[in-house]
């Protein structure tokens, strides 16, 4: 054709805003009267509450009374493991402590009845001072790790480097922790004279009178086997020369303490060894602890326990039905003709496509929120009261990731609705959408496939918009096991979703200017 | 009865459309005008064009040329349906929606209150059909739907394709009686057909395609009278006589058998009156009445693209 029937109405009409709602009203009404459309909507609801739920049922891990269903908490929140061996004193006031650690060294099961010698990379061994001897209460602590040389760490999720390099009996690395109000500074050095400061911690509202001492403590140990990774046992111990007190320190002797009683989720004691001091003819000590004090992670080291995002591992399944009814919306019409009478009566096609994607993405919308509202709710509260332990997060996280399953559920289906007027048949359309969302989500989690492959997949295809889910955070100082099959995305998670309605917004331009250019 | 503001905008001009499917030509040059207070019918072989015309008439088909409806296109009408109701395709319906509730819709996007929905299902006799799901309608029944759904709007443009189709007799004897209702409060009503016969005792003026443009734009009567072409019988016992006296009158004459000529020029009841005068024996004087079914088959003739396809058979 060489000149069009009609021009483009000009701009002007284009402003016009009831014509817009007239168009949403309409699409509204052809959405609720089809009783199938309405129903498969229910049931996308129902499936993704009921796969939730049962994805979570397993039976109480063995021995756990409902008692022991949380993690302890830091002063931020935050899930966190705090166990370790505690030799400690109480100080009021201001005062420092300063010791050599003349080695850290450590031993851990292989898992086949043997030992392996040497402390882990994130062993750690040093001076802590403490609120309390409670999990969870404020902290600082200057030390020696494994692999890592000296860090400054406070309050669980806070680290400093410092000097790198290993103690050593030819070689102690002195360390000095100076509490001056609330603020902590932590020095290291080589020879006990000339000092370098690692880093600076503030410790709001820290109580005048703390426990401060000498701790050890180490997480397992990260086997790569060809089953997998698995983690074992490991131990660490220090061995400290003589602590050099300033300030007002209580007369007592030095008592020894396992913080949190146990390991904890982050660790445990290998079958010959167990937590402990000793001191030494000079006035040193020897520490042996097991456990860690750091934030909770995801992963093997997360221990027996759920997060939000478990609970709603039945948004796949509510995503396939609202991605069939948000393709059906637009191809039943395409199958039937009723397309000309849609477009007789709103004119204006990209009208017509924004109204169809505001309907069927808003009811998907809803699905995905309440779906989420109530599932994780009710998932919690079940999980707790068997004997889980559920990782906290904020309200503000809660939030996001509900409104977040909200909005996959919805891009996902304007991303149908789009393929659907592209293709203009049900069967392929449903097929490629799904191919495209769920079954690269199935294939990253369930492990199937390579870390790396899996990786790749929730970035480049729609599925990346799972990651609007995730809540495990993750820590350079943890290590665990941070990859798809353990619930960490590659991508953040507002840019996953990002990547998820980019496909959206791409099948819905084209679908928009396919259906301008074209006979209808 | 609607006022004349109104009823000015009740038109549909159709100015020089061409559009090409393919290899084909499917509309070349078609041109006219469908005017107000009467039903136009629009005719024409199947293939002919006319679904693609009322396509391009709703701004669904792009083609070269011009269409408008109430001198505008279409596309630039706000709510569309309040000036034009059309009837394309029975048949383009979801099934599992209630006739009820798919009009329901239609209003909404045109901003017509939910009432008129009522008063249109009674218009096209849904009754209490209309909460039933239209999937199960017969293709009367789609018909009556598709008639309630043109006229929500209450435009004064109706155009309908094909609308006889799959209609009792009870129902043609209906549809015939609402179009002339619509043509006689106003409205410019455009009907298609590939069949003269149903738009006989309906259409007040025709508009003839074939190949994509029009062959004939004209009255009814005017087809008639020019299809019959004047010929009248005549069987008289002395031809050379007749022959004479008719000639010397100014008509031609043909000798048509031993007892009967063909004359053209003269009504008949001139002949009669001349003979009588002249007193020429005669037994028959029978003009010869061309039935409009004859004067369309002639004038599309060279214009049926698809030769043996059933009548009934609907074009793309």
């Amino acid at each position: 054709m060489t000149a069009t029937l009609t021009p483009r109405p000009p701009a002007t009409r284009r402003t016009e805003r009831g014509g817009f709602l007239r168009a949403l009203h309409a699409e509204w009404t052809k959405f609720r009267t089809v009783r199938g459309w309405v129903l498969a909507m229910a049931g996308a609801l129902l499936v993704t509450i009921a796969v939730g739920l049962l994805g979570t049922a397993a039976p109480a891990p063995g021995g756990r009374g409902a008692g022991s269903a949380s993690y302890p908490k830091g002063p931020g929140g935050e899930a966190v493991n705090d166990s370790f061996y505690f030799v400690h004193r109480t100080l009021t006031g201001d005062g420092a402590l300063t010791v050599p650690l003349r080695s850290l060294t450590g031993a851990a099961d292989t898992g086949t009845g043997r030992t392996a010698q040497g402390a882990q990379p994130w062993a750690k061994a040093g001076i802590i001072v403490k609120e309390s001897l409670t999990q969870g209460s404020p902290y600082a602590a200057v030390m020696a790790t494994g692999g890592h040389g000296v860090r400054m760490q406070y309050d669980y999720t806070h680290d400093m480097a410092g000097p790198s390099g290993k103690a050593a009996q030819e070689s102690p690395r002195w360390l000095r922790l100076v509490r001056s109000g609330d603020s902590l500074t932590g020095y290291a050095s080589t020879d006990g004279s000339h000092w370098t400061e690692v880093g600076r911690a503030k410790l709001p509202g820290l109580a005048r009178t703390v426990r401060a001492g000498l701790f050890a403590t180490s997480p397992e140990a990260k086997q790569e086997t060809a089953a997998g990774t698995g983690f074992s046992p490991a131990v660490a111990t220090g061995t400290f020369g003589r602590p050099d007190l300033t300030g007002d320190w209580s007369q007592s002797a030095w008592s020894g303490t396992q913080v949190g009683g146990d390991a904890g989720t982050s660790g445990s004691y290998t079958n010959t060894t167990e937590g402990g001091f000793t001191q030494t003819d000079g006035g040193g000590f020897t520490v042996t602890g097991a456990g860690d004090i750091a934030p909770v992670v995801g992963g093997p080291v997360m221990g027996v326990g759920f997060s939000v995002e478990n609970f709603l591992v039945g948004t796949f399944a509510g995503l396939i039905v609202v991605i069939a009814v948000g393709t059906v919306f637009i191809t039943g019409e395409y199958r039937r003709g009723l397309l000309r009478t849609t477009v007789a009566a709103t004119p204006l096609r990209g009208r017509v496509l924004g109204a169809k994607a505001l309907v069927a993405g808003g009811v998907a919308f809803a699905v995905g929120l309440v779906a989420a509202a109530i599932t994780v709710p009710v998932g919690e509260r079940s999980a707790r009261g068997r004997g889980f332990h559920v990782f906290p997060v904020t309200s503000a996280t809660e939030a996001r990731v509900m409104v977040g399953t909200g909005l996959v559920c919805a891009a996902a289906t304007v991303l149908a609705l789009g393929v659907g007027a592209l293709l203009r048949r049900s069967g392929t359309a449903v097929a490629l959408v799904i191919a495209s969302i769920v079954l690269p989500f199935l294939l990253a989690v369930s492990g199937v496939l390579p870390p790396g492959a899996s990786e790749w997949l929730l970035r480049v295809t729609p599925a990346a918009g799972f990651a609007i889910q995730q809540t495990l955070p993750r820590y350079a100082q943890v290590l665990s096991v941070y990859e798809p099959s353990t619930g960490y995305y590659p991508l953040a998670p507002w840019a996953g979703l990002a990547v998820l309605c980019g496909y959206a917004a791409l099948a819905f331009g084209l679908a928009v200017v396919r259906l301008r250019g074209r006979d209808v | 009865m609607r006022d004349e503001s109104k009823s000015m905008k009740a038109t549909i001009e159709v100015i020089g459309l061409r559009k090409r499917f393919g290899p084909r030509l499917a509309l070349d040059g078609m041109t006219f005008t469908v005017r107000p207070r009467r039903v136009t019918g629009f005719v024409g072989p199947n293939g002919a064009g006319k679904s693609t015309t009322m396509r391009v008439i709703l701004g669904l088909d792009a083609a070269e040329g011009t269409a408008l409806v109430g001198g505008v296109p279409y596309r630039t009408l706000r709510r569309p349906l309040r000036h034009l109701g059309a009837l394309l395709d029975a048949s383009a319906l979801q099934p599992s929606r209630t006739a009820r509730n798919h009009l329901l819709w239609l209003a909404h996007s045109q901003g017509v209150p939910t009432r008129r929905v009522d008063e249109v299902i009674d218009q096209a006799g849904l009754g209490t059909a209309a909460r039933r799901k239209a999937g199960g309608f017969s293709l009367g029944m789609r018909q009556r739907l598709g008639i309630a759904a043109a006229l929500l709007g209450d435009p004064p443009v109706v155009m309908l394709d094909e609308p006889f189709n799959g209609l009792d007799p009870d129902g043609i004897v209906w549809m015939r009686g609402f179009l002339a209702e619509l043509a006689r409060q106003g409205r410019a009503v455009l009907v298609s057909s590939h069949l003269m016969s149903e738009l006989e005792d309906t259409a007040d003026h025709l508009v003839v395609i074939g190949r994509g443009r029009v062959v004939a734009d004209t009255s009814v009567s005017d087809l008639l009278a020019e299809a019959s072409g004047g010929r009248v019988t005549l069987r008289t016992s002395a031809p050379p006589r007749a022959a004479q006296v008719l000639h010397g009158a100014g008509a031609t004459v043909l000798a048509t058998g031993p007892d009967t000529l063909g004359v053209t020029g003269l009504p008949d009841e001139e002949i009669v009156a001349l003979l009588a005068r002249n007193g020429v024996p005669f037994s028959q004087v029978s003009a010869h009445r061309a039935t409009l079914e004859e004067a369309y088959m002639e004038l599309t003739r060279d214009a049926v693209e698809y030769r043996g396809i059933p009548a009934g058979e609907t074009e793309r």
